[in-house]
């Protein structure tokens, strides 16, 4: 009997979450202010689900690293936010979104959790609205939605390429309210370095004042982790620098499962590598594969600069495998695609690590028609050039002009240069239906857990789930838990765990403030960084993980002995910051290979190089793994395997093909 | 391909914390490429400082892609430098000259204390916003979100003034220190919403009364805070926000 009991409530699939909703347990007012709730994180997921529990009465805390509430990444994201309004008239139901979602996701994640995510995402858009996020609206005054990739709707809510920042900001805005009314504290500039688990069920947590390095002990009833993903491993990804793990993975050691660790996102258009001083990597939304064309030229190893390849001398590599979806197929197959040309050596620009993504043709295209409606007759080229580039600036203009803030060129004139990067993480903290993980009164929300994803994140889907995690999900499914804590009076951070654990936090800092060794916490986490994308990125096979898993094990050792760590623990100190998040991703990091070594098959964002169609597509093998890979941890860098098996009921399983 | 040509020579905000006295420090940088972000010259320089045996300089950085609003670096008596429309993790090398003296200080201001070197405490803006940076609906209480037609214009000129990111380069620029870029940006966000309207009294007095409180200076209308912005919020809000509050203050 496996240790995993996902309580998904019975009944059919659409009325599961209606019934829930009417059979859990409440916790009446009076007893809601006497329960202490610990929210870590305040992105999407955090904040919102902060604000929601305050505003039911519950005393909440929450922490970030940041310096406000209001910085976490969740801010970065561009393009949208998928909900099943069905404005548009275009067929939309709570159906098509759920089963996009699935499909998508390659039938890995759990039917029970992505219909309740598809049926709460209209009332994300009623809340938001009415909390003041500007989304974009239509002239007669109503919202207005475009198209997305892996859907046939229109379902996407935005507000222009900056739809994370107003939806963050609107939910910070609702935690600030609650600040002000003194329900919630809020603990900025602290890192969450331990949970606290007294007979079996999480109690608090150990955080670190990030300003005067003072390790501070707090007690919760329930302990929520909405602490983001953990893109941060490869070291170049599209995550802000301070994303890390160290919270889930802390959770992680104290009995929390991780569920599919290797089911990472490698976004295709992100803006290439330009050397080794690179920290991070942009993303060029994905609607840019709207209009655009990717190539690279025929001749391996082309020296000539984009504009003097002809015609006929450049391979349009998408549109020519996969000639129904051309430029618009997913993520992952795009993402292989670009990978697998530059592979065989057909990549471009200085690094060759790059394909091209040229807006020519859509210029061409758009200066004709801006002619017509104009009246203008026999228009010159350069007139039509200059209609064209009208109409893609309105369309584009502000990416256009982050690429040409950062590469230095003009991709009006120049093809773009694109190569695929890092970008989410489906897999996380197993949860349940409840969102509640392996340890009682742990819950892990948002990009944190493993949940409604699957193996592939479709676009706009990962605000959805973050908005609907803390807004509607966790307010009433921790309801089944605290109802049972009533009784329970705060624990005083006196008692030994709590002592017990601040002093193995303690002993940590410590440990690496004494190494004293030569090499700084950066260098490490890039060469974690090269094993982990060589070996674990794009595509894996069993050779390259084993010696992933050897190589990063000896790159553990030599860290725990070779690091260097300036300064001390008493004040603002970004490197010991940064040693314990790398420290974390190490560990992590040999987890993930052993994951992704365990999973022989190829399915969404996870490619193995042995389980492949004669044509080189993804073959998936949905008899052997057609589960949740949750793995405990015993200790001693040794993991334990535990299947959640997949039903599915309401979807039939079949292959995605997109040709 | 990570060594460029560029040399440098940087003088630098150092302070240990906020109690002690700074100062600044030269450093001199060689082989810095044009297509290294300014954040990532300051990466380079702390590698190399953490390799000499010295204390590397503490900066705000998040995500770097100019959204967050965490950097925050005063270049060249400029926040985040000499670039217009960008914050400073957007900056790149190539806006700057191979032999160039770049002064690189915190943001300077009495109710943004700095930390250490050039990090600061801005939480005096979270605290303006407690105070009615929002409007009151608890998760819930919302309508259908089309029961709520709202003008384009309007919606629009709303989504420009919530395009701010609290980074504080208005402040840091100001002669005065004045926030009200800042705060008249949510005020206005919100007043020009129907969502807004029921707190719209409350919202201007309570607002400006914290950021009173919060010790920042009065707005002498020079405009260097909307010149700086990297996100381009317009004046125009302020004079909406003097309004807001003139009217809030009769309507009492």
């Amino acid at each position: 009997m496996s240790k995993l009991d996902s309580k998904i409530p019975e009944g059919p699939l659409e009325q599961k979450w209606e019934k829930y909703k009417s059979s859990v347990p409440l916790v009446n007012p009076a007893n809601k202010r006497s329960l202490e709730i610990i929210v870590v994180g305040s992105g999407l997921a955090g904040a919102s689900a902060a604000s929601t529990l305050a505003e039911m009465g519950y005393k909440v805390k929450v922490f970030c690293f940041q310096d406000s509430a209001r910085r976490a990444h969740s801010i970065a994201a561009q393009g949208g936010i998928n909900a099943a309004k069905n404005y548009q008239n275009d067929g939309d139901s709570t159906y098509r979104l759920f089963y996009d979602t699935i499909k998508g996701g390659d039938y890995r994640a759990r039917e029970a959790n992505v219909y309740r995510l598809a049926s709460v995402s209209a009332n994300i858009i009623d809340q938001c609205v009415a909390s003041g996020v500007p989304l974009a609206r239509e002239y007669g005054g109503m919202l207005s939605n475009r198209s997305f990739g892996g859907t046939q709707v229109q379902r996407t809510f935005y507000a222009a390429g900056q739809t994370g920042q107003q939806l963050l900001l609107g939910a910070y805005s609702g935690l600030q309210r609650q600040v002000g009314l003194g329900t919630v504290e809020m603990c900025a500039r602290h890192e969450m370095l331990d949970v606290v688990v007294i007979d079996g069920k999480a109690r608090g947590i150990i955080a670190r004042d990030l300003i005067s390095g003072k390790l501070e002990r707090h007690f919760g009833h329930a302990v929520l982790l909405c602490t983001g993903g953990y893109g941060n491993v490869f070291y170049l990804s599209t995550n802000a620098m301070g994303s890390n793990v160290t919270a889930a993975w802390k959770a992680h050691k104290k009995g929390a499962f991780f569920g599919n660790p290797c089911f990472t996102q490698i976004h295709p258009t992100c803006i290439p590598v330009s050397g080794d001083h690179q920290s991070k990597l942009t993303l060029m939304s994905e609607s840019l594969r709207n209009d655009g064309r990717i190539w690279v030229p025929k001749k391996q190893g082309d020296t000539r600069k984009p504009n003097e390849i002809p015609e006929e001398e450049r391979d349009y590599y998408l549109e020519r495998r996969y000639p129904a979806f051309g430029n618009l197929v997913p993520r992952d197959v795009a993402s292989r695609a670009a990978k697998e040309r530059c592979d065989a050596g057909y990549g471009v620009g200085a690094s060759k690590m790059a394909v091209y993504l040229d807006y020519k043709a859509a210029i061409d295209r758009y200066g004709k028609t801006q002619a017509k409606k104009l009246g203008v007759e026999n228009p010159t080229a350069a007139q039509l050039r200059e209609f064209g580039k009208q109409v893609v600036e309105e369309k584009y203009g502000n990416l256009f002009e982050m690429y040409e803030q950062i590469t230095g060129e003009n991709p009006y004139e120049v093809p773009m240069r694109i190569y695929p990067a890092v970008h989410y993480t489906m897999g996380g903290l197993w949860v349940d239906y409840n969102l509640m993980t392996t340890v009682p009164g742990m819950y892990a929300l948002g990009e944190a857990n493993f949940s409604d994803h699957g193996a592939n994140r479709l676009g706009a889907s990962a605000l959805m789930q973050g908005l609907a995690d803390g807004y509607f999900v966790i307010p009433m499914t921790i309801g089944a838990y605290l109802s049972k804590e009533i009784g329970v009076k705060p624990i005083s951070t006196d008692h030994e765990a709590f002592v017990n654990a601040e002093k193995e936090v303690q002993a940590t800092i410590d440990k690496f403030l004494s190494i004293k060794g030569s090499k700084s916490v950066d260098s490490f986490h890039k060469r974690l960084g090269k094993i982990m994308w060589d070996k674990c990125g794009m595509a894996r096979n069993e050779k390259g993980l084993k010696e992933a898993i050897a190589e990063i094990r000896a790159l553990r050792e030599e860290f725990w002995r070779d690091v260097r760590v300036p300064g001390t623990n008493n004040e603002l100190n970004p490197e010991l910051e940064k040693a314990g998040r790398v420290a974390d991703f190490i560990e992590l990091g040999e987890l993930m290979c052993m994951d992704a070594l365990n999973r022989s098959e190829s399915c969404g964002g996870h490619f193995r190089e042995e389980s492949q169609t004669e044509e080189g597509e993804a073959l998936r093998k949905d008899d052997e793994f057609s589960y949740v890979a949750a793995w405990e941890n015993k200790g001693n860098h040794t993991y334990e395997l535990h299947k959640e098996e997949l039903k599915f009921e309401a979807i039939k399983i079949a292959a995605r093909s997109y040709k | 391909m990570s060594h460029g040509n560029m040399n440098l020579t940087l003088k630098v905000w150092r302070q240990k914390d906020a109690k002690a006295k700074g100062q600044l420090v030269t450093y001199p940088l060689t082989d810095i490429s044009p297509d290294m972000s300014f954040l990532e010259m300051f990466d380079v320089l702390n590698e190399q400082l953490i390799n000499k045996g010295e204390e590397p300089i503490a900066f705000d950085h998040d995500c770097r892609e100019g959204i967050c609003g965490m950097c925050s670096m005063f270049i060249n008596g400029q926040p985040h430098g000499p670039k217009r429309g960008v914050t400073t993790c957007q900056l790149h090398m190539r806006s700057f000259k191979n032999g160039d003296t770049i002064v690189v200080e915190p943001w300077r201001a009495a109710a943004f204390p700095v930390i250490k070197d050039l990090t600061v405490d801005r939480t005096a803006f979270d605290r303006i916003i407690a105070k009615g940076g929002f409007i009151s609906v608890n998760t819930g209480n919302a309508q259908d979100a089309n029961n709520i037609p709202i003008p384009k214009p309007d919606a629009d000129a709303a989504f420009n003034a919530a395009a701010c990111i609290g980074c504080g380069a208005c402040v840091a620029t100001c002669k005065n220190s004045s926030a009200m870029l800042f705060v008249s940006a949510k005020i206005s966000q919100l007043a020009l919403l129907p969502q807004g309207q029921v707190e719209r009294v409350a919202r201007a007095k309570n607002m400006v009364a914290q950021m009173d409180a919060e010790g920042f200076g009065n707005c002498s209308n020079t405009g260097a805070c909307e010149i700086e912005c990297p996100k381009g919020i317009s004046l125009e809000n302020i004079a909406r926000m003097n309004r807001e509050y003139y009217m809030a203050n009769i309507k009492e």
